[in-house]
């Protein structure tokens, strides 16, 4: 259960004596429940990165509280394996001196596995997501980027966390690449049962994916709507994106 | 660091590090290395051209300049480094401070830097000569508290383009405590804007401890030093324009030795640079792996 309470943020700007801030997120709150995939659709702007760092305990809202099973998530002990995430830009996603493996490896050290135990669960995760054994020592820059993306979904996944963020996870990849990615996303939801969080621009990816949809706009919630009752959308800014989307 | 078990440094690089190695084992060795007294002043031998007995020749008081050259490499290159890691490791630990936690950490660290690098290096290092007296010591020292700050704003620099990398946001997020953070995904990456940026203050180092060994500062009289035989062979520059080389020439070699050092040093450490070949262009076609449905 990760539940979403009056979230309150804002960037300061100015210098050190100069004090001027702009309001990023308004009095937001949502739960979502467990296994669930709820979509967060908002244009570029719209705060919606900052929710997910926010989620992922990268940063602290201002005000109000993300509580992980009743917990804070700003613990690491609360997050440590527990909550995941996949980023856009699978270019600066991989550190640039790891290899695949070591990449993969990274959360599993956390967890306190053996080597043995580590390097099976490599082997699993890399077949999970459509990679062959060759890849273990490879490169980042050595990879396409939907490969780079398959590698940063098997780390996520790695310590079968609860909740994985999907920050745009899939916008930056090619049409034909990101419908693959999708499926691959869907066939491990059945496999780990964990819930997304998917951030997105993209209403159609969304549709497809998630059961619910948050459209987040300025910061803050217009309306969160079932997916199946998409067509019923009320807020004028979801319909606008709904047309938008039909109109491609 | 998988230098070695890749021998992935290149020929220049390990000729580099040869050179750099050896020029300190040189210089911790002096007593036993040199053939003669660097002190020993013996007049007849003024300006001797070099024999079988003085390998370099004798400078103009009859000195051996093999052997001072040797002498001198204490404090050319010797001092010059401790400097160099001290004020580099000083540097680093408040750069990192100031672009891994920014705000206000950086804020104050980095008006600290202005207000250390608003003087004049020159200036800064006379005043604090000025208050802790004369000598080679008290140079370095002042280099020390004068340099950090400029190492300081270049490491923070190169932190703050890598703490917002998607991997190091990722790590966060796995629950990986700062320090682990900053020593397995950030020292690695700003290893090369460090490792250049010292190694060319190397040699500028070199030079302003012989420009304040000639303002009679530092090293006194006597004593062999690089920058100073450099000065002493000025006087002569137009007679015997050959008593330059053999301080120049050392002085330009370990100088790019630690260029070179540091260049192949970086490449062999970044694996985006280490498989120099040309790389086939990828066909994503053929290598997407197909989901399995």
């Amino acid at each position: 259960m990760l539940q979403v309470q009056n979230i309150e943020k804002s960037y300061r700007t100015g210098g050190l004596w100069k004090k001027q801030s702009q309001q990023v997120l308004r009095s937001v709150s949502f739960t979502c429940k467990e296994g669930e995939c709820l979509g967060i659709i908002g244009e570029s702007g719209s705060g919606k990165s900052t929710l997910g760092r926010l989620i992922l305990g990268i940063d602290q809202p201002d005000q109000g509280a993300i509580l992980f099973y009743g917990q804070s998530v700003e613990q690491r002990k609360v997050r440590r394996g527990m909550i995941s995430a996949v980023f856009q830009d699978y270019t600066s996603s991989i550190n640039p001196f790891y290899t695949v493996e070591q990449a993969i490896r990274e959360p599993l050290e956390q967890e306190g596995q053996s080597r043995m135990e580590q390097s099976r669960r490599i082997d699993e995760l890399l077949e999970q997501v459509g990679l062959s054994l060759d890849y273990r020592s490879k490169y980042p820059h050595e990879l396409s980027g939907g490969e780079a993306q398959r590698v940063c979904i098997a780390r996520a996944v790695s310590t079968r966390p609860r909740y994985l963020v999907l920050d745009e996870a899939i916008s930056s990849l090619d049409v034909r690449i990101q419908v693959q990615v999708l499926h691959l996303l869907q066939e491990l939801k059945s496999v780990y049962g964990m819930g997304y969080i998917f951030i997105t621009h993209d209403i159609q990816a969304a549709a497809y994916m998630c059961e619910r949809m948050i459209i987040f706009q300025k910061g803050q919630i217009v309306e969160t709507i079932d997916t199946a009752r998409l067509s019923d959308v009320q807020s004028d800014y979801g319909r606008t994106l709904l047309s938008a989307a039909i109109a491609r | 660091m998988n230098v070695w078990k890749n021998s992935a440094m290149d020929k220049m690089g390990q000729l580099s590090l040869i050179v750099v190695v050896g020029v300190i084992i040189a210089g911790l060795s002096a007593p036993v290395l040199a053939p003669h007294d660097p002190l020993a002043v013996q007049m007849s031998l003024r300006y001797a051209e070099p024999s079988w007995e003085y390998l370099l020749g004798n400078d103009q008081l009859g000195r051996c300049i093999l052997s001072r050259l040797l002498y001198g490499i204490r404090p050319s290159v010797l001092a010059v480094l401790v400097v160099l890691l001290l004020s580099v490791l000083i540097g680093a630990i408040l750069g990192f401070l100031a672009g891994y936690f920014r705000g206000k950490t950086d804020t104050w660290i980095m008006r600290i830097c202005d207000v250390v690098l608003s003087f004049p290096g020159y200036v800064m290092t006379l005043a604090m000569v000025g208050i802790l007296g004369v000598g080679l010591e008290n140079i370095l020292i002042a280099f020390v508290l004068t340099k950090w700050a400029w190492f300081a704003r270049v490491i923070r620099t190169s932190v703050l383009q890598y703490t917002e990398m998607d991997y190091i946001q990722f790590a966060r997020t796995t629950g990986m405590g700062h320090g682990a953070i900053i020593r397995r995904h950030l020292i690695p990456v700003t290893f090369a804007d460090i490792a250049v940026t010292a190694s060319s203050s190397v040699g500028s180092m070199i030079l302003q401890i012989s420009g304040f060994s000639f303002l009679g500062l530092g090293i006194q009289a006597p004593q062999a030093e690089w920058g100073m035989m450099l000065n002493e062979a000025r006087e002569v520059m137009f007679t015997r324009p050959e008593m330059m080389l053999p301080p120049a020439i050392a002085i330009v070699i370990v100088v790019s030795a630690f260029h070179f050092l540091a260049d192949s040093l970086q490449v062999a450490l970044d694996p985006r640079l280490r498989q120099s070949g040309l790389q086939p262009d990828r066909l994503p076609d053929q290598q997407e792996v197909a989901v399995r449905l």
